[in-house]
């Protein structure tokens, strides 16, 4: 007993050490930058010290490193994420086992994601093995049209997920916010707007004053704590994501910049993004937009259609595909792979392979402040790099290798065992509990 | 105390089903007279011949009033046609006239010199695509509280609901599913909610003012069950039986005795909900049972041996891959989703081989939807279903996969002598695909019904656009 304890030990200990960085050099690889350009036939990709050196032809790589063949398959940097919940949950249904939402608390803006991250949950383990290396992930509302503040993280499960914490504010309007403001459109426009002017006030006070909370009976809208945690959003400091799909109450974000002109907006969701696509273009606003979304599920989608990325990116506007669109992060690559299928559909907008691809790895990082760190293979961003069994836009495709920050990762989890033991079904010397 | 609780929801429910449909064949004299007396009509009436009186119990109602739309003899010459059933023909032709596929084979098939011919050179074919899983109309776009029609949560067993009655025909993602999806034919199957939720109904996913427009004609019903966690969470959270699993079972046994007794008794009063149950019986009527995980599906089926019916499927069937070979004994098909996991506690072991993992088997295989956007995709949940397996080393075919989203469904549905497949006289039920229906990069490029063509991807005009749409943003819209 005695001994399986100390096996028990040592095994932990193990899995916790950091690894390190490896120098890796990927030759013969059909290297996508992730940056909306073409894939580079016969590519090579160059880590370093954990960060990218080089990728492009082969001709004019450096040489050195850990060699890996690609032997022709597609290698791209890690898929980027966003807006997620990873390491939130273990269970979304299993009240015990979710932080995502907190309808009971008084607070809300002050609500930080990352202080609940699991860097061991098993959706951090699967989203991994599905090349996802970097994540924007965040509380929902649930008490107030306030989210809280979303960390970026990274997905290889060591004891730091957590690369930036409070790295935006997210609010949401439109429908659900009348909700939660308390019944309409104008009540969460007003709680939004004393909620800034509470922050307005704060700004340069070193010490938290005692600002009087918005309350109603024992529901607390906003306590000073969440007064405070605006100021870096109203300054500018912080993004503000706003979860909005009609047009008529993304038209009404846009006007929030000749208010509080140092908001950083984003808009998220954004079903009918493409009827005011110019309106969004010439605010410089970018979108984290829904993927397929073509039903009108609620009365502020009704102009939903598959083609509103694309009609927005034509537009000029910044377009991610929101992780949160089509159940699982993990489908990104899937709708992806749909916005590029609508090129060949008559009247719809899509986008080619390269736009795609960036819509779910560069476009996003930078959305995300990460630009040029993230979601891109160039000197100096971080060497998370995915090598690919087949197209990574293709349904089926998955990651054959993936590095984090040169470090490359294990692609086990929970589903990897199960799908292990129940390679057969045969029992006939002890039952499938032994089999591990 | 439980047989007590049952008898009285009896009563009750009988008590409602006379007030509602105001006699039945064996009321008595008295009630007769009372009733006419009421009325004030019928005083000449014999007294043994009732006065009013329901159609007899089988009797067809609320009967499909479905036909074909009018269809020109087509051919498609060239493409690559996945047939349903498993096979692969290269370079293929398809013919189908008066609403029926008539021949399909290879390019030496002949096809008579007057009829329409499309160039499927680059393109696949495929039969209709088959839904086994679909809440279209009962829980439809724009999906308010006013529209919740999937769930009669209010009581444990409901077997006297019937799907159709909730069916808004007009719901828009009827349409998208056709368009995007290349859906044919779909079942509407009642939620989740309760242990018996009630009889599904099958649809052809035609445009129609009616849900009698859309039934399928001469599919049988399906009866909705639900295993695990949402029987017991939506009544137990109410105090009341089942809180637990062993709760699920006892209900559903009582049930199913109950039952059997009304079968058994040629004097029992109609009783719609055991009638829609003596159906399953006598084995007109076919199970869907929702069910997650493998120990309860292991259940339900020794419960189903000792009342003496049959399960046509477990639907999300997360687990089916733990007991494949108990699957396959018993002719039972797995309804599954290609990855959904995770999201609740009876499906935290999903794993993307499933399907790979009961074809493995020799168990059936259905890939199905339960959503109003994945209903848009099966032929991708397939696509990314087969490529798991793939990577186990498990052979599986492109045109099997196609087998899950169209002869598979259509025979756990019971409608496979009429659809499901490309063979000579089954319904002109048919997909153009702009390439292969198993990349994510191709879409339905046109859509025959019974040979109609009722979606064309090259003419803006030949889509669906439901009454709702219209004056709306986006009407018309590619979607």
């Amino acid at each position: 007993m005695k001994r399986l304890f100390t096996l028990a030990v040592s095994g932990l200990a193990l899995t916790a050490a950091p690894a390190l960085a490896q120098d890796v050099t990927i030759t013969n690889a059909k290297v996508v930058i992730g940056d909306g350009s073409a894939p580079i036939e016969g590519g090579t990709v160059v880590v370093r010290g954990g960060s990218v050196v080089y990728a492009g032809p082969a001709a004019g790589a450096p040489a050195g490193g850990t060699a890996v063949d690609a032997g022709g398959a597609w290698v791209t940097p890690g898929l980027f994420a966003t807006v997620t919940t990873l390491g939130l949950a273990d269970v979304s249904a299993v009240g015990e086992s979710n932080d995502i939402t907190a309808g009971g608390t008084p607070f809300s803006a002050a609500l930080d994601a990352s202080a609940a991250i699991n860097p061991t949950s098993q959706h951090i383990l699967v989203h991994r093995a599905a090349g996802i290396t970097r994540a924007a992930t965040t509380t929902l509302p649930a008490g107030s049209i306030f989210a809280g503040q979303g960390a970026i993280i990274d997905l290889d499960g060591d004891r730091k997920p957590v690369m930036q914490a409070r790295a935006f504010q997210m609010i949401t309007l439109g429908e659900g916010g009348a909700q939660l403001a308390g019944g309409s459109r104008v009540a969460a426009h007003v709680l939004l707007r004393a909620a800034l002017r509470e922050a307005q006030a704060l700004v340069g006070k070193a010490v938290i004053p005692e600002t009087t909370e918005i309350a109603k009976d024992d529901e607390v809208f906003l306590s000073r704590f969440d007064a405070e945690a605006l100021v870096p959003v109203v300054t500018g400091q912080q993004k503000l994501y706003v979860a909005v799909d009609r047009a008529a109450d993304i038209r009404a974000v846009l006007a929030l910049k000749a208010e509080y002109p140092k908001l950083d907006l984003v808009l998220v969701g954004a079903t009918e993004g493409w009827l005011v696509a110019n309106e969004i273009a010439a605010a410089g606003i970018p979108v984290i937009a829904t993927g397929l979304t073509d039903l009108p599920e609620t009365f502020e989608q009704l102009g939903a259609t598959q083609s509103n990325a694309g009609r927005l990116a034509k537009a000029g506007v910044k377009v991610a595909i929101n992780a949160a669109s089509d159940r699982d992060p993990r489908r990104l690559q899937q709708v992806a792979g749909n916005l590029v299928a609508l090129t060949r559909v008559p009247g719809a907008s899509g986008m080619e392979w390269g736009k795609a691809f960036a819509a779910i790895s560069s476009v996003p990082a930078e959305i995300s402040g990460m630009g040029g760190k993230a979601g891109v293979l160039k000197p100096g961003a971080l060497g998370d790099v995915v090598l690919w069994d087949g197209d990574p836009l293709e349904v089926g495709s998955v990651p054959t290798r993936v590095y984090i920050g040169g470090v490359e990762q294990s692609l086990e989890s929970h589903q990897s065992r199960l799908r292990n033991r129940y390679r057969d079904l045969d029992e006939s010397d002890l039952p499938k509990a032994y089999d591990w | 105390m439980f047989a007590d609780k049952t008898r009285s929801a009896r009563a009750g429910r009988l008590a409602a089903l006379v007030s509602a449909f105001a006699l039945i064949a064996s009321a008595t004299v008295a009630d007769a007279k009372e009733r006419d007396k009421d009325r004030k009509k019928g005083k000449d009436e014999e007294v043994s011949a009732p006065a009013f009186a329901a159609t007899k119990a089988g009797d067809p109602v609320f009967a499909s009033t479905y036909k074909p739309f009018p269809n020109i003899a087509t051919a498609i010459r060239g493409a690559t046609i996945f047939d349903g059933k498993g096979n692969r023909i290269d370079n293929g032709v398809v013919f189908m006239s008066g609403g029926k596929i008539v021949a399909v084979g290879g390019p030496d098939t002949p096809i008579p010199a007057d009829i329409s011919v499309f160039d499927g050179t680059g393109k696949f074919v495929t039969p209709g695509i088959i839904d086994i899983h679909s809440h279209l109309g009962d829980y439809p776009s724009p999906g308010v509280e006013a529209h919740s029609d999937g769930n009669e949560a209010t009581a444990p067993t409901t077997p006297e609901v019937w799907a159709e009655h909730s069916v808004w025909p007009q719901d828009p993602g009827f349409s998208r599913a056709l368009a995007n999806g290349g859906i044919t034919s779909l079942q509407i199957l009642p939620g989740s909610a309760n242990l018996m939720g009630g009889r599904s109904v099958t649809l052809k996913n035609v445009p129609a003012r009616t849900t009698q427009g859309m039934k399928f004609p001469g599919a049988p019903y399906g009866f909705k069950m639900a295993c695990g966690e949402n029987p017991k969470r939506v009544y137990g959270a109410r105090g009341r039986m089942p809180s637990t699993r062993m709760g699920n079972l006892a209900v559903n046994r009582e049930t199913w005795l109950a039952a059997i007794d009304y079968a058994n008794n040629e004097e029992a009063k109609r009783d719609l909900g055991k009638e829609t149950l003596v159906g399953v019986l006598k084995g007109e009527i076919l199970v869907h049972n929702h069910c997650y995980r493998a120990d309860e599906m292991a259940l339900v089926l020794d419960m189903a041996k000792e009342m003496g019916y049959r399960v046509s499927a477990f639907h999300h069937a997360v687990e089916a891959y733990k007991i494949g070979d108990l699957l396959r004994e018993n002719d039972v098909c797995s309804a599954i989703w290609a990855d959904w996991y995770g999201f609740k506690m009876e499906s935290y072991d999903g794993i993307l081989e499933n399907a790979a993992f009961l074809q493995r088997e020799g168990a059936c295989v259905v890939i199905h939807s339960d959503d109003q956007n994945d209903i848009q995709r099966l032929n991708q949940e397939a696509a990314k279903a087969r490529a798991a397996g793939l990577r186990m080393g498990i052979d599986i075919s492109e045109a099997t996969a196609i087998q899950w989203i169209t002869y598979n469904p259509a025979k756990a549905m019971g409608i496979e002598a009429m659809t499901g497949s490309l063979e000579a006289g089954k319904m002109a039920d048919v997909v153009l695909w702009n390439g292969n229906p198993l990349s994510v990069y191709s879409r339905p490029e046109k859509v025959w019904i019974d040979g109609a063509l009722m979606f064309d991807a090259n003419d803006p005009k030949r889509r669906p656009v439901s009454d709702f749409e219209l004056g709306q943003p986006g009407e018309g819209d590619v979607k």
